[in-house]
């Protein structure tokens, strides 16, 4: 227990510096500028990070493993049909019909809506198989990127960059407006969030050995579903899909975090993601100075990741 | 019998896919041998119905042999990451040899769809005792890491759009001279039928088949091999075509059972018959103009399998 109180205390002052170092790296003369369009960028970093790190960890716990992330449900295949229609419809119109306001509460009501429905359709059938749920989430999902890359066809090569920028999350072109209400969102959901970690820590035992030990299975996991739906639209309304971000840190923290209290696993994996976003993006930008969005290359490492945990784990 | 009525079906879509097009053409005009009519049939519609007909009965075949060899209903090359890695394939090498033909980008998509197979059935092993949606779940997370991968480089080069396009199954550009590399799945769809008691037999599981005397490991490279050669065929003709290995073959298990000499003929007549309906359907629904099939395909397909799953458990 003590080397995990150091290894946080470490992460923590991780993250401190990392944020001091991108704000305050070769600032120029217009710092007040600087700052606010650097700390803009911050701020999102931890809001995303904190997002992503509770809905992995909830949603690992779970489905009981390790390899899955929750975005791959269909979330973000909402997402970009969102978006391809918007731009299919009002091609370069789009940013003047649309303020990013209304597109970021618009992407959210969708993506919460579709796993509503998603938990309605499997819930009211009365299946409670929560790989069921996965399944057809990723169904719909493949069925909603036709649809898209369909129209994608058919949108003006000018438009498509239009798209292309959401297809990839960037931390470059983020609204102000945006950032409080999902923060609040944010930060309302972890409070609640926060609480219900000691179901967690029984749900990992295993389906049959929660209800044994006198937890309203269903219910719970209800509750934690509905929590995760609202990170992950959040997370991607505000930035873009990071589809491996997830599955990167929460391996990475239960490497550098040896527990299974999640309150600790959830507080430290917040941390790692904020350091890895920070660093990723601080590197991307400045010292390589490429052009290429940070989660590109987020996604090519925690694919990489991915096959090399599938190869050298035994038994999954 | 039913293969008999199947294959009367199949005559019937085939004549009309022969017949539906933006070039009013009639019997008469067979009968009459007229020459324009006559080249635009020959270059154009012929070659478009044996394309989606060979491509259709590849597809579902290499999805019944998938569900075999990982004895799980649910693995096709939609969920398996197959298709993905056959993008993946063609992309690579486009990068590095832009000028090479058809038939090398053929054989650089075929090595990484074996390479990927060979890889998911290694996982598959793995997750053995595992709920039965949990495999294609890993399999569809794989798909997207070999697809962020491709991804990558395609946003480098600015060409995701145009990769799309390729990747979108459509059979509008297909005309003669420009699709026969998919007649090399005629060997792989012979090979199968040949094997098809083992592949039976393999379906049964490791133990069980070295029981009955079975080369395990050379038969489900062959399995590899098949899928491997079809998929990368019908790849590079007409683009990625979802669900068609994963539906059929569950159809036609649903209602006529699992013994593959039996039913394969009966998977390979309904695949080519879905495939030639969605097509026509495309080709129909905003005439003159055409939606993909990739897109028709996906639709139908998806509603399918959600009834399919939904239904079954």
């Amino acid at each position: 227990m003590k080397g995990i109180k150091k290894n946080l205390v470490i992460a923590s002052l991780l993250v401190f510096a990392l944020a001091a170092l991108f704000l305050f790296y070769k600032m120029g003369s217009n710092w007040e500028f600087a700052l606010r369009l650097r700390g803009v960028k911050v701020a999102a970093i931890l809001v995303v990070s904190c997002c992503v790190a509770y809905s992995s960890v909830a949603f690992q716990t779970l489905t009981n493993n390790r390899i899955l992330t929750p975005s791959i449900m269909g979330f973000e295949s909402v997402y970009l049909l969102l978006q391809t229609v918007i731009v299919f419809i009002y091609g370069d119109q789009t940013f003047k019909v649309l303020n990013s306001l209304d597109n970021f509460l618009l992407s959210v009501v969708c993506m919460i809506g579709f796993a509503f429905l998603l938990y309605i359709l499997i819930y009211k059938k009365g299946k409670d198989n929560l790989y069921l749920l996965l399944l057809v989430g990723i169904i719909l999902g493949t069925l909603f990127n036709s649809l898209s890359s369909f129209m994608q066809l058919l949108i003006d090569p000018n438009d498509y960059f239009i798209v292309q920028g959401k297809m990839f999350a960037t931390f470059n072109k983020i609204n102000r407006d945006l950032l409080w209400p999902s923060a609040l969102l944010m930060a309302a959901l972890l409070v609640f969030g926060f609480r219900l970690t000691k179901y967690l820590d029984v749900l990992a035992l295993g389906r049959d050995q929660a209800i044994n030990l006198g937890v309203n299975y269903n219910r719970v996991v209800k509750i934690f579903l509905v929590i995760i739906a609202v990170l992950v639209s959040v997370s991607t309304a505000l930035v873009g899909p990071i589809t491996f971000l997830g599955l990167l840190v929460t391996n990475l923290t239960y490497e550098l975090f040896k527990t299974h209290k999640h309150k600790v696993i959830i507080a430290a994996c917040c941390l790692v993601t904020a350091i890895t976003l920070l660093s990723g993006q601080f590197v991307m930008e400045r010292v390589l100075s490429l052009s290429i969005p940070v989660s590109a290359i987020i996604n090519l490492i925690g694919g990489l990741y991915f096959m090399y945990l599938l190869l050298r784990v035994r038994k999954l | 019998m039913r293969t008999l009525v199947l294959t009367l079906i199949l005559i019937v879509f085939s004549v009309i896919s022969l017949f539906v097009g933006v070039a009013d053409i009639t019997v008469a005009d067979i009968l009459q041998w007229d020459a324009e009519k006559m080249s635009l049939i020959t270059i154009s519609r012929i070659p478009r119905t044996v394309a989606l007909i060979l491509a259709g009965v590849g597809m579902s075949i290499s999805g019944v042999i998938m569900q075999q060899m990982t004895q799980n209903k649910f693995v096709s090359p939609t969920t398996a990451g197959t298709l993905e890695a056959a993008k993946m394939g063609l992309l690579i090498f486009l990068i590095f040899v832009p000028t090479a033909g058809s038939g090398l980008r053929m054989l650089s998509a075929f090595l990484f769809t074996f390479a990927a197979s060979l890889i998911f059935l290694g996982i598959v092993r793995k997750i053995r005792y595992r709920n039965v949606v949990f495999v294609p779940l890993v399999g569809l997370m794989f798909g997207g890491i070999i697809g962020s991968i491709s991804t990558f480089f395609a946003v480098r080069l600015n060409i995701v759009q145009d990769t799309n396009a390729w990747m979108m199954g459509d059979f509008s550009g297909i005309l003669q001279g420009r699709y026969e590399l998919i007649y090399l799945s005629l060997p792989a769809i012979a090979i199968t039928y040949l094997y098809a008691n083992k592949f039976t037999v393999i379906g049964m599981g490791e133990d069980f088949s070295r029981n009955l005397g079975l080369n395990y490991k050379a038969i489900m490279n062959v399995g590899l091999f098949c899928v491997s050669l079809t998929v990368s065929s019908v790849v590079i003709t007409a683009g990625a075509i979802p669900f068609l290995g994963l539906i059929v073959p569950n159809v036609v298990s649903l209602m006529f059972g699992d013994n593959l000499k039996k039913t394969l003929p009966l998977v390979a007549l309904s695949g080519a018959i879905f495939l030639l309906v969605c097509d026509i359907v495309g080709r129909i629904v905003i005439y003159p103009y055409e939606i993909p099939i990739g897109v028709t395909v996906s639709i139908i397909g998806a509603v399918i399998f959600l009834i399919l799953i939904l239904r079954k458990r």
